[in-house]
Parts: C-alpha cells; sequence; structure tokens
C-alpha cells in the first residue's frame, strides 16, 4: 500500500461518445494537495471530466494516472453525483452499504452511521426510506455516504445544488474539515461565491477543453483569458 | 327444435347454467366435506407447483438479475432466446420430457416417468425463461438507476447481483407469482409426463380435464373453483408476507 494515490494526471484525455468528442484532449495534473474546484457554463463538460477522472467515463484516447495499484486506486475514491442515487433502503442502510461491502460488521457500523446521519441532521429519519427524503437531504445523505468510506480523493458535482443557505454553510465546514484532514477534493460547482470561499486551484472548463487552471487567487483576480474574465463577471460567453 | 345460427339456443343455456349451478354446489360440498381426494390432489399440485416454482426461481431470478448487468457479447442473443422460450408450448415440453426420461431415453434410468419429480421438471423448464424474463425486465431498470454509484463503489459482480435482487426484491416475487400462476394452472406437460395416475400423480388440472372428458361437469367445474381459490390464496399470502416485512423495515 503506498501514502497517497495522487498526483493524477491525464495526458491527453479524450472522452467521446459514439465517436463524438465530449471533452479533451485534456492535460492536467491534480497533486496531492489541495481544493480544486471546476467551473464552466452548463454543458462545458465538468461532469463528464469528474467521471473520466474517477474512471466511470470510458477512455477514448490519452491516459489518465493515478499511484499505486489499481485496487488501491479504486478502493481510496469516493464521487457524489450530481443527481444523487438513493438506494431503495432506509437512511441507516445506505450510510452502511459501503460499510458492509468493505466487511464491517453491523455493530461497529452502527456508531459511525449514527453520528453522520447527525451530523447531517438525519438521525431523527434513520429508519426512513431514502427516496422519500427531499432533495436536500438527499444530496446530504449522498455526501455522508461518500465520507463514511474516508476516501483519499473525493468527487463532488455540485453537491449543494438544492441546498439552502445554512446547509449549505454546514457543507463547506464539513467540506474545509475533510480537506483540512487530507483528503483531496475536487468540486464542480456553479456558485461562485462557494468556489471563491473553498478552491485552492480552479479547473475551468469552456466547451469540452480544460481552458485555464491554475491557483484559485490568481484566478479569480486576474483570469489569463477574456473567456474566463467573462464568465466570473457572468456574461455569457461565445 | 334446433336454434337458428347466430340465435341463442334457450334450452342449452339454461341447462349450462343449471351445469354451472350444480358444479358450484359441488365445490362447496367438497370443500365444506374435506373430501379425501380433493384434499389429495390439491395438495399434490401445490407440492409439484410449490417445488417448480422453488427451483425455477432459484435459477431464474438470479440468472435475469445477471443478464440485467452484465455486458457480452452475446447478450442481445441470450435475451431473445430466454423471451422466445416464455413461449415454449407446455405439450411440446412435456414430450421432450418424456422422450427423455422413458424407459429407453437417456435419462431412463432414474425411473421418473410418471412420477411428480417428472412433472416438476417439466414444470421448471416451463416457468424458469418466464420468471427470468421478468425478472429481467426490473432488474434492468434497478441497474440503469444504481449503476454510476455500484461501480463508483467498486462492487463486485456478486455484490451487484445480491444489492440488485434485495432491493429489487418486490419486483422479483412478482416475477414469481406470474411463474407460479403458470405452473398452478398448467395441464398439457403434467399430463403427458405425470399420466394422469389415480393416487400417484393426478393433480388438479389433469383430474378437471379428466371429469370434463367423462362428461362429469360439476365435479370439474368444482374442481375448478378450488385451483382458482389456491391460486388466489397463495397470491394473497405472498404479497402479504411480504408487505408485513417491508412495513417491519420501513
Ligand atoms: N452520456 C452522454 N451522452 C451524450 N452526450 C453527453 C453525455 N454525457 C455528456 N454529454 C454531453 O457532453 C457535454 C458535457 O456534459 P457535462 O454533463 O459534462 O456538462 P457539465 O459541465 O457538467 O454541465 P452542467 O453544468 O449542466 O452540469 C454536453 O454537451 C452533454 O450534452
Ligand atoms: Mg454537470
Amino acid at each position: 500500500m503506498v501514502d497517497t494515490i495522487l498526483p493524477l494526471v491525464l495526458t491527453g484525455a479524450v472522452a467521446k461518445r459514439r465517436g463524438k468528442r465530449l471533452i479533451g484532449p485534456i492535460d492536467a495534473e491534480i497533486g496531492p494537495v489541495g481544493f480544486t474546484i471546476v467551473m464552466g457554463p452548463n454543458g462545458s463538460g465538468k461532469t463528464t471530466l469528474l467521471r473520466l477522472m474517477h474512471g466511470l467515463q470510458r477512455l477514448a484516447e490519452g491516459t489518465v494516472d493515478w499511484q499505486g495499484t489499481q485496487i488501491d486506486v479504486q478502493k481510496r475514491q469516493a464521487y457524489v453525483f450530481q443527481n444523487p442515487i438513493m438506494l431503495r433502503r432506509s437512511v441507516k442502510e445506505n450510510l452502511s452499504y459501503p460499510l458492509s461491502l468493505r466487511g464491517v460488521s453491523k455493530s461497529s457500523a452502527t456508531k459511525t452511521v449514527n453520528d453522520w446521519a447527525g451530523r447531517i441532521h438525519l438521525d431523527r429519519a434513520l429508519e426512513q426510506d431514502a427516496m422519500m427524503l427531499s432533495g436536500g437531504e438527499k444530496q446530504k445523505l449522498a455526501l455522508a455516504r461518500a465520507l463514511i468510506q474516508k476516501p483519499d480523493v473525493l468527487f463532488l458535482d455540485e453537491p449543494c445544488a438544492n441546498l439552502d443557505g445554512r446547509a449549505t454553510r454546514e457543507i463547506e465546514e464539513l467540506l474545509l474539515e475533510t480537506s483540512r484532514a487530507g483528503t483531496r477534493i475536487v468540486m464542480a460547482t456553479h456558485d461562485m461565491g462557494q468556489a471563491r470561499r473553498l478552491a485552492t486551484d480552479v479547473m475551468f472548463m469552456l466547451q469540452g477543453n480544460l481552458h485555464e487552471f491554475g491557483a484559485a487567487k490568481q484566478f479569480f483576480a486576474q483570469p489569463e483569458t477574456p473567456q474566463a474574465r467573462a464568465f466570473l463577471n457572468g456574461d455569457i460567453i461565445e | 327444435m334446433s336454434p337458428k345460427p347466430g340465435q341463442v339456443d334457450r334450452a342449452g343455456l339454461v341447462h349450462a347454467m343449471s351445469d354451472i349451478f350444480e358444479g358450484l354446489k359441488a365445490a362447496f360440498w367438497l370443500l365444506v366435506a374435506l373430501d379425501r381426494d380433493l384434499v389429495e390432489i390439491t395438495l399434490r399440485s401445490l407440492q409439484v407447483s410449490l417445488s417448480a416454482l422453488v427451483i425455477a426461481s432459484a435459477i431464474g431470478l438470479p440468472f435475469g438479475t445477471w443478464l440485467a448487468i452484465r455486458r457480452f457479447r452475446h447478450r442481445r442473443t441470450a435475451i431473445a432466446v430466454m423471451n422466445a422460450l416464455m413461449g415454449l408450448p407446455p405439450v411440446v415440453v412435456g414430450l421432450v420430457v418424456y422422450m427423455l426420461f422413458s424407459r429407453t431415453g437417456p435419462f431412463g434410468v432414474f425411473g421418473l416417468l410418471f412420477t411428480p419429480a417428472a412433472m416438476i421438471i417439466a414444470q421448471v423448464i416451463i416457468i424458469t425463461p418466464l420468471i427470468a424474463s421478468i425478472a429481467h425486465q426490473s432488474m434492468r431498470e434497478l441497474w440503469a438507476d444504481y449503476h454510476d454509484l455500484l461501480i463508483s463503489l467498486n462492487t463486485g459482480h456478486w455484490q451487484r447481483i445480491r444489492t440488485l435482487m434485495w432491493d429489487g426484491r418486490r419486483a422479483l416475487l412478482t416475477a414469481s407469482l406470474a411463474g407460479f400462476g403458470r405452473a398452478i394452472g398448467e395441464v398439457g406437460a403434467i399430463m403427458i409426463v405425470g399420466g394422469n395416475i389415480d393416487h400417484a400423480t393426478r393433480v388438479l388440472t389433469t383430474a378437471i380435464a379428466l371429469e370434463t372428458g367423462k362428461g362429469d361437469f360439476a365435479l370439474a367445474l368444482g374442481l375448478g373453483c378450488v385451483l382458482i381459490g389456491l391460486a388466489i390464496v397463495v397470491n394473497l399470502a405472498i404479497h402479504r408476507l411480504s408487505r408485513t416485512e417491508r412495513d417491519g423495515r420501513w
């Protein structure tokens, strides 16, 4: 077992769908520390990029290289989807599912599960059917289900899209705490304020290309390209 | 006086109505008296069809689920074949099983022909494709929902199958019930391989066929009522079981 599965290196990575290019070619390196925010207009390829890095999207050309053995690489990542996927089970069973996959016994999982349910304020809904939760509650549950795996690398696809202001703040706190504890986070968001609060570096996607990639401070203060500047100003980009 | 074409034969209708009435009356008395033969035939029907159901479910449910999650070269062909097998005529299945298990057939040494075992085998062949096909349909939908999550969680094939089967258990139950309905009402195959032998292989459907042939409509209809009742009771019982289990959990 290695210390970290990072850095993640993409070289000329292209994703296609039925022969049509979705994103790429993309060259990028995700280093071992930091909080990367992926930004860009709708349909610019943020989700596809995250899926490609996580291994959910098939690579058409180029390479996506992690460090370490394949088993390690797969086990030490977690992903929270843009539309949360709930198992048709109770809240409790949704939380304990990743643990049971790893052979954690029910009794030792219970404490962890209760703990996490409390942190997302679903401790009273433990026995409830997860399909019946509100959109925001589902998102929080999906996040907790990812964090419960203690991943080294965490991919988040707009995890706060349906959350109110307070819940968003709570989730941000949680993410910062997770990040400080050593989890490498790569997160797509449309929320400019959130991006400024969380990012150490920014990937700016445009029409399937990684248009800009650099330190957050630099990006927000002085974007290199006119398109990024327009995006930050909320203008429509051509 | 015989009726003209297109005209209802009044007398015939009255006659049929009274036959049906007699049949219901006979069914009632058979039931109330718990007629020994009736009980025996009913229990054998249940024994044969439930055994076939358990075996066919044990094969068909995991297979249907497996087909839903697995991508392989001839997957489409496999699904097409499975769906085609759903329409196998029971009589033909009976004939084939008969030939396989007859004294001169390859499995003749087991001496299973004209025993409930042969009837179970025939029914397994008839309902397994049906159960697998319905299971496959609903598992495919569930898999479409779960696909990304289960891949991301790095699950193995068995873990995926187990998760889908557990979370889709109500749909799987429906698949099994459809299989049971087909088995309990089936007559063509078990008549051939069972032989409708009194106190050995006679079941409700074959008995109905026999009594109808002998012209004893009342008894036939009585048995028919029991058959319908049985199908309803088993359906309700299984649904009730699944409901209680669900309420307990959620
Ligand atoms: N499975 C797919 N089939 C066909 N086209 C796809 C598929 N997935 C993505 N695309 C296309 O790829 C492009 C990028 O999509 P993607 O979902 O990555 O964008 P996004 O930046 O995440 O957008 P949003 O902000 O709306 O979430 C879009 O044009 C989309 O139509
Ligand atoms: Mg997206």
